[in-house]
């Protein structure tokens, strides 16, 4: 296959001409004309580079905070507490004397998992309940389409808080609160994405060859339906951000020593008036990487539905 | 006529599967582990015949659905139970708390309809200009920041640097109490007293917090009053009208606004709900006696009366005012008819 576009491939002009050729000789290269279309509406965007740019600064954070955090993120020493920002400590001490730059770093870890576990535990969940009630339809549809309305019915945030009172406080009971009110707009999603396929003939022709509904529901629509959903989680990435670092402002999420930026910026809270940094620097940090989220989203559903912008 | 009735019917229907299901989660996170009910009424070091004694009377020993039944029972009378921090019913408490947070929510709406559509029209009329990105950004920026840490910052900056604003709290220390609470409504309930100075030291504390609310309001409005109008400004009416000679802003506001205001309304009811989890978190930041720091203080209490009715009450209000938008809907738009 390779070597056939390799000889199409036309003399002069290289790789950006075969990008953009108007004949096109491979599956492959029709594929990657089409990512690289995409990707020049996606950079055209200066909005969408930031945004970029912020969600791949928390990874690189979040993989090199050891190497990037200046000072031990739970070393205390009460005779550096409260120190404004300066040479030494980038963004100031806390209440304990902990660098408050080399937390935040450490804090990338936390929030790229929340997201990332939320993500893990809310898309299979949504996928599954999404293309069940598509394919099998009758009662079944209507019955779980009208838990995920009652679902929709609450706000995020409301739900994950009457979880978290049920399960107790704590992080891992927070990503659980979160993810379960993840889901429901993927399974909407998931479910409209089926019914556009399921009376496809090549649903039927699996049918036909004796494949059960399990069998067809995860080998032949789920994959269908996986790009829509990854690129739905990546839009309520921002919120899932938002809503942890509520529950750890109310002490409901990460609980202390933890560097999860909620939990800093709830302590932060009574040092307020006289040491604005230790609520100040958590929260622009929160904002940052929500900011970065949003702007990352905004710039993908522009690239992939070029009407709605 | 006829299709009217079905109309209502199914409406109807919708909304009681809706409270239906509102009640079932609830009761479902009532009795979900590890929380053991009985423990949380007669505390960890009572002897086995109390905690025997409270497990019978809570009705624990009776199958689930007959526990659901009695749930059920309970709520449409308005029954939540009593709450542990104030010792009152939940409900006469769910009474007193609410107008604060209605009157946050209202103030805070006005701001955000206020803002939000003229910058949502003029962003989309100057579409790629640099307005249309400033108001993008800002409203981007509105979206991600988190409230209650713009609420703590605008504290330290307006109240405490500046002075400009009241503290935390409705209301002035001096006039709490003061004023018998008629509508609920301090703003109005001090002008039916006829207290100035109330009502301004009222307007001072509501301020900071309704703003920085509204913020995100003003976001999300704007953002949905570009996208409506962007769709009216590409048809063919418009070109004609302008053709025609009709100035920019006349066809802007006389002819294309109309047709997206049924649009807003829906927005609007939604950005309105959304309010009140936006409340959750900023009441808290300003010390609001409302219904959003009820539910803070009972969830760190363990009260799970509290969370339950809370956590009732908010899918009600979402459940309410999406049926009020829906019905705005059908009025205001002569299709639909």
């Amino acid at each position: 296959m390779t070597a056939e576009v390799r000889t199409d491939r036309p003399a002069h002009g290289g790789l950006r001409a075969w990008l953009l050729a108007e004949t096109v000789t491979s599956p492959a290269q029709a594929r990657a004309q089409k990512l690289y279309l995409g990707w020049r509406r996606f950079a055209s965007n200066p909005l969408a580079l930031i945004g970029l740019g912020i969600v791949v600064t928390l990874i690189l954070l979040a993989i090199f905070a050891p190497l990037v955090a200046t000072h031990d993120p739970f070393a205390q020493s009460l005779d550096r507490r409260l120190l404004p920002p300066s040479g030494a400590h980038w963004l100031g001490t806390d209440e304990l004397g902990r660098d408050i730059w080399s937390r935040i770093a450490y804090g990338a870890r936390i929030t790229l998992m929340i997201v990332l576990l939320v993500a893990l535990i809310a898309a299979p969940l949504g996928l599954l309940i999404g293309t069940v009630a598509g394919y099998l339809g009758g009662w079944v549809d209507v019955a779980l389409m009208r838990l995920v309305d009652v679902f929709l019915s609450f706000p995020g945030l409301i739900l994950a808080l009457a979880f978290v009172a049920a399960l107790g406080s704590g992080l891992e009971n927070a990503i659980i609160a979160i993810a379960l009110t993840a889901w429901p707009p993927i399974a909407r999603l998931a479910r409209a994405e089926t019914l556009t396929v399921r009376r496809a003939d090549y649903i039927a022709a699996v049918r036909l060859a004796g494949a059960s509904d399990l069998r067809i529901i995860v080998r032949h629509i789920m994959p269908i339906c996986i790009p829509s959903v990854i690129i739905r989680i990546t839009l309520n990435m921002a919120g899932i951000i938002l809503t942890a670092a509520g529950l750890g402002f109310l002490g409901l999420g990460a609980q202390p020593p933890s560097p999860e930026w909620g939990a800093m910026l709830s302590t932060g809270r009574a040092y307020m008036l006289g040491s604005w940094w230790l609520a100040a620097m958590p929260g622009i940090a929160i904002l940052v990487v929500s900011l970065g989220f949003n702007l990352l989203g905004d710039a993908l559903r522009d690239v992939l539905d070029p009407r709605a912008s | 006529m006829r299709r009217l009735a079905g109309e209502v019917f199914r409406q109807a229907s919708a909304v009681g599967i809706s409270l239906f299901g509102l009640l079932a989660i609830t009761f479902f996170i009532g009795r979900m582990l590890p929380l053991d009910p009985v423990i949380a009424v007669i505390g960890d070091d009572a002897p086995q015949s109390t905690y025997d004694m409270v497990y019978r009377e809570l009705g624990l020993d009776r199958p689930l659905w007959e526990q659901f039944a009695i749930y059920v029972g309970k709520v449409l009378q308005g029954d939540f139970g009593v709450a542990l921090n104030t010792s009152n019913r939940v409900a006469d408490d769910l009474l007193r708390v609410f107008p604060a947070t209605v009157e946050l929510a209202t103030v805070s709406i006005i701001i955000g309809v206020g803002l939000g559509i003229p910058f949502g029209v003029i962003a989309a009329v100057h579409r790629g200009k640099m307005i249309d990105h400033i108001v993008r950004v800002v409203g981007l920026i509105g979206y991600s920041a988190p409230n209650f840490w713009l609420g703590l910052m605008g504290l330290v900056v307006f109240y405490a640097m500046l002075g400009w604003v009241g503290g935390p709290g409705r209301v002035s220390v001096f006039y709490i109490d003061m004023i018998e609470p008629r509508t609920g409504f301090l703003l109005i309930d001090s002008l039916l007293e006829n207290e100035p100075d109330v009502f301004w030291s009222a307007v001072e504390h509501i301020i900071l917090p309704a703003s920085i609310l509204g913020y995100s309001s003003t976001a999300y409005i704007a953002r949905m009053t570009r996208s409506f109008m962007l769709e009216q400004l590409s048809q063919e009416y418009v070109i004609t009208a302008r053709v025609k000679g009709l100035s920019r802003a006349r066809v802007v506001w006389r002819h294309a606004f109309p047709n997206i205001m049924v649009q807003l309304v829906t927005v609007i009811a939604l950005a309105y709900a959304f309010l009140l989890e936006g409340a959750v978190l900023t009441e808290t930041v300003f010390a609001w006696p409302g219904f959003g720091r009820y539910l803070t203080l009972g969830l760190l209490a363990g009260d799970m009366n509290v969370v339950l009715a809370c956590t009732l009450i908010v899918g009600l209000t979402f459940i309410v005012l999406n049926l009020i938008s829906d019905i705005l809907y059908r009025l205001l738009d002569p299709r639909t008819r």
